[in-house]
């Protein structure tokens, strides 16, 4: 049973959702990224999402922009958040860790080497924002073959003749967009949420996780009864952003989950 | 033999190149763009539409114009001038923005938006959708907003809003970062415009397609003139879509030289330039897989250029196949050189041409006069250089006279 398996395994068993956080790997800098990286399981964070930083985020809002320019202006690369994700991994085994980013520094690293390096370090999925299921071939087909869940994005404009082609091929949990927009934006109505985990559910069995918009305590406990994943990601990075020094970023980044974490904890009690 | 102008494939892939890379939220509209797009190519009364505005609006067909004191300058070949630059709003941009905002009509979207680099492309977004009475949005970096002032004045004049794009450098790149961001907030009522032979499938085929008007009159004038094909096409290249739009109709005449250019900025090897295909490197960017300015870690690289509009790391996925197929010869021009072709064309036909376009004057200027009398060569006059006045006065230090 893979990380991701496992841990939506045992939520479902403790009758709660999966608290999903987004920060940028590099930001502000190593070795404070490397800090909140390994303080997010105990700060309440059941899964990872590391972003790949990248000059050009088209997806994203000014949080996750600012956050992508610090982590390169510092010298971060595609070889550091692997490097990072094999640090991690020497005292966590079991938080699953999914790279999230784009497709262009993956290509540059050479797909093959990349995935296989991936699986490796401890990565246990990926989330690349540019490659849709038209070009299967050139990422999902290679990351599945090397022991990696490839997750796929569905989005509030992806039909229903068009979901089975998004699912298909996609494994470890489905992340649904819940508002069409970038990172940081817009918030989906709970109405919206319950009819699309409906819809979602379907069409497949993966455990469905709901990201964009979600920012406080309160709107993630409502999100957390319904569905199995709630993807935290700018309001974390936010923190980043306002920091006056990189250990505050750390301690404040931490707290912040923690306030979340007791949303989503406390929400199906 | 390649059939060079049957492409892309039904997955809009030119060779390895272009495709769909896009976030899933764009996909669904991506895929309704593509299909209203082959609708509308098949339906006589968008044709005809099209071909009513590109003559009474745009001003087609634009002259073929024998540069007769420029070829007696240069001495060897004969050399004519495509006269894009008579078009109105000065520049090829408007053949593709004509062509788009009547689909977008047909489409029923009421909001367009646009990025622009050197403000030509806005500008004809501008005046297009003013035309049509629809809402326009443009998005322009703020470097460009600054050497391209009267472009950014013209758009307002025009109705548009220009949003101004910090990101980045603030040039095209991050234009159409933000452009994009818009689209997928925005994905109910807005056509995204796409200024060049870029972006996610059908972008590149459909804007080409808008733009090949250019090739298929310059056959027919140059078969009217001289009876006969050219020789050889040079045009410049930053998305390369007056350059597709020439090249297209010649792709599968294999006697016809074709060249593009590039911009090389300070030159290539100094790695301040915007030569995608002679510097870069295969990548995926902007929904396209194309050549890019990228560091070792796969991170695009600011291009560098004069000209704002050849100031962009990628390359229209088209060309990144006909460079590795051979089919056309890419080269590059510095800033130094493409400001000698300006004033040289300025002073032996009185024609100011854009930056962008004095990067295949200079070209010719460095070929022609080795070629054969008989030699037709025929260059893209993409676009006038009135825009460009604030850079040349400031490159030139404001004489405006030959040093």
């Amino acid at each position: 049973m893979s990380r991701i398996e496992a841990c939506f395994a045992q939520l479902k068993q403790q009758n709660r959702a999966a608290l999903v956080t987004f920060v940028t790997s590099g930001d502000p800098n190593y070795s404070s990224a490397m800090q909140i990286f390994k303080g997010l399981p105990d700060a309440g964070a059941d899964v990872i999402e590391l972003g790949m930083p990248f000059t050009d985020p088209m997806a994203d809002g000014p949080a996750i922009q600012l956050a992508n320019q610090r982590a390169l202006k510092n010298g971060h690369t595609l070889r550091k958040t692997l490097q990072m994700v094999r640090e991690f991994r020497q005292d966590n085994q079991s938080t699953p860790v999914v790279l999230m980013g784009y497709f262009n520094p993956i290509h540059h690293y050479g797909v093959d080497n990349f995935v296989r390096d991936a699986h490796e370090v401890g990565v246990d999925g990926l989330i690349v924002v540019d490659v849709p299921p038209e070009h299967n071939e050139e990422l999902c087909e290679p990351a599945q073959a090397a022991g990696i869940d490839f997750i796929r994005l569905t989005t509030p404009t992806t039909d229903d003749q068009r979901l089975p082609k998004v699912l298909n091929n996609s494994s470890g949990f489905i992340y649904y967009v819940s508002v069409a927009g970038i990172t940081g934006g817009a918030t989906a109505s709970l109405e919206h949420v319950e009819e699309a985990v409906a819809r979602l559910r379907r069409h497949s069995d993966l455990p469905v996780c709901i990201g964009f918009g979600i920012r406080t305590p309160e709107h993630a406990a409502n999100v957390a009864r319904l569905a199995e994943g709630v993807v935290v990601g700018s309001a974390l990075v936010d923190k980043i952003n306002q920091a006056a020094t990189p250990e505050q970023a750390v301690a404040d980044v931490l707290a912040q989950c923690r306030e979340i974490s007791a949303g989503v904890r406390g929400a199906r009690v | 033999m390649t059939n060079y102008s049957a492409a892309p494939d039904e997955r809009g892939l030119f060779g390895i190149f272009g495709g769909r890379y896009v976030a899933e939220t764009l996909m669904p509209l991506i895929l309704e763009l593509g299909k209203a797009y082959e609708q509308a190519k098949e339906d006589p009364e968008f044709q005809k539409e099209l071909a009513y505005f590109q003559r009474d609006y745009v001003g087609r067909p634009s002259p073929l114009y024998f540069a007769e004191r420029l070829t007696e300058h240069l001495g060897g070949a004969k050399i004519y001038l495509k006269r894009e630059e008579l078009n109105h709003t000065g520049a090829h941009k408007i053949n593709n923005c004509i062509g788009q905002i009547l689909l977008a009509r047909r489409m029923g979207k009421k909001r367009i938006i646009a990025e622009t680099g050197a403000g030509m492309h806005g500008v004809a977004t501008a005046t297009v959708a003013a035309r049509f009475g629809l809402q326009c949005v443009v998005y322009m970096g703020t470097t460009d907003i600054e050497r391209q002032q009267a472009n950014v004045f013209r758009m307002k004049l025009l109705g548009a809003e220009v949003i101004p794009v910090k990101a980045g450098t603030g040039t095209l790149k991050d234009a159409m970062n933000e452009a994009l961001r818009d689209w997928v907030t925005n994905v109910d009522n807005t056509f995204y415009l796409i200024g060049t032979v870029a972006g996610p499938h059908p972008f590149p085929a459909m804007v080409r397609d808008f733009q090949s008007v250019i090739g298929r009159e310059t056959r027919a004038q140059l078969q009217e003139q001289e009876g006969r094909l050219p020789d050889s096409l040079v045009a410049c290249i930053g998305g390369g879509s007056n350059a597709m739009g020439l090249y297209h109709e010649f792709l599968d005449d294999p006697s016809v030289n074709i060249i593009g250019v590039e911009a090389a900025g300070l030159g290539v090897e100094t790695g301040k330039h915007a030569a995608s295909l002679l510097g870069g490197a295969p990548g995926v960017l902007h929904g396209n897989k194309t050549y890019l300015l990228q560091d070792e870690d796969g991170q695009i690289k600011d291009a560098h250029s004069i000209s704002a509009g050849l100031d962009y790391p990628g390359v229209g996925p088209e060309h990144a196949w006909l460079h590795d197929t051979g089919r056309v010869e890419y080269t590059a021009i510095t800033d130094d050189e493409a400001l000698e072709a300006f004033q040289l064309l300025c002073r032996l036909e009185g024609i100011i041409p854009a930056l962008e376009t004095s990067h295949a004057l200079a070209e010719v200027i460095k070929r022609a006069p080795s070629l054969a009398k008989d030699h037709l060569m025929v260059v893209n006059l993409s676009g006038r250089g009135d825009k460009d006045m604030q850079t040349v006065m400031h490159y030139l230090g404001a004489q405006g006279e030959q040093s």
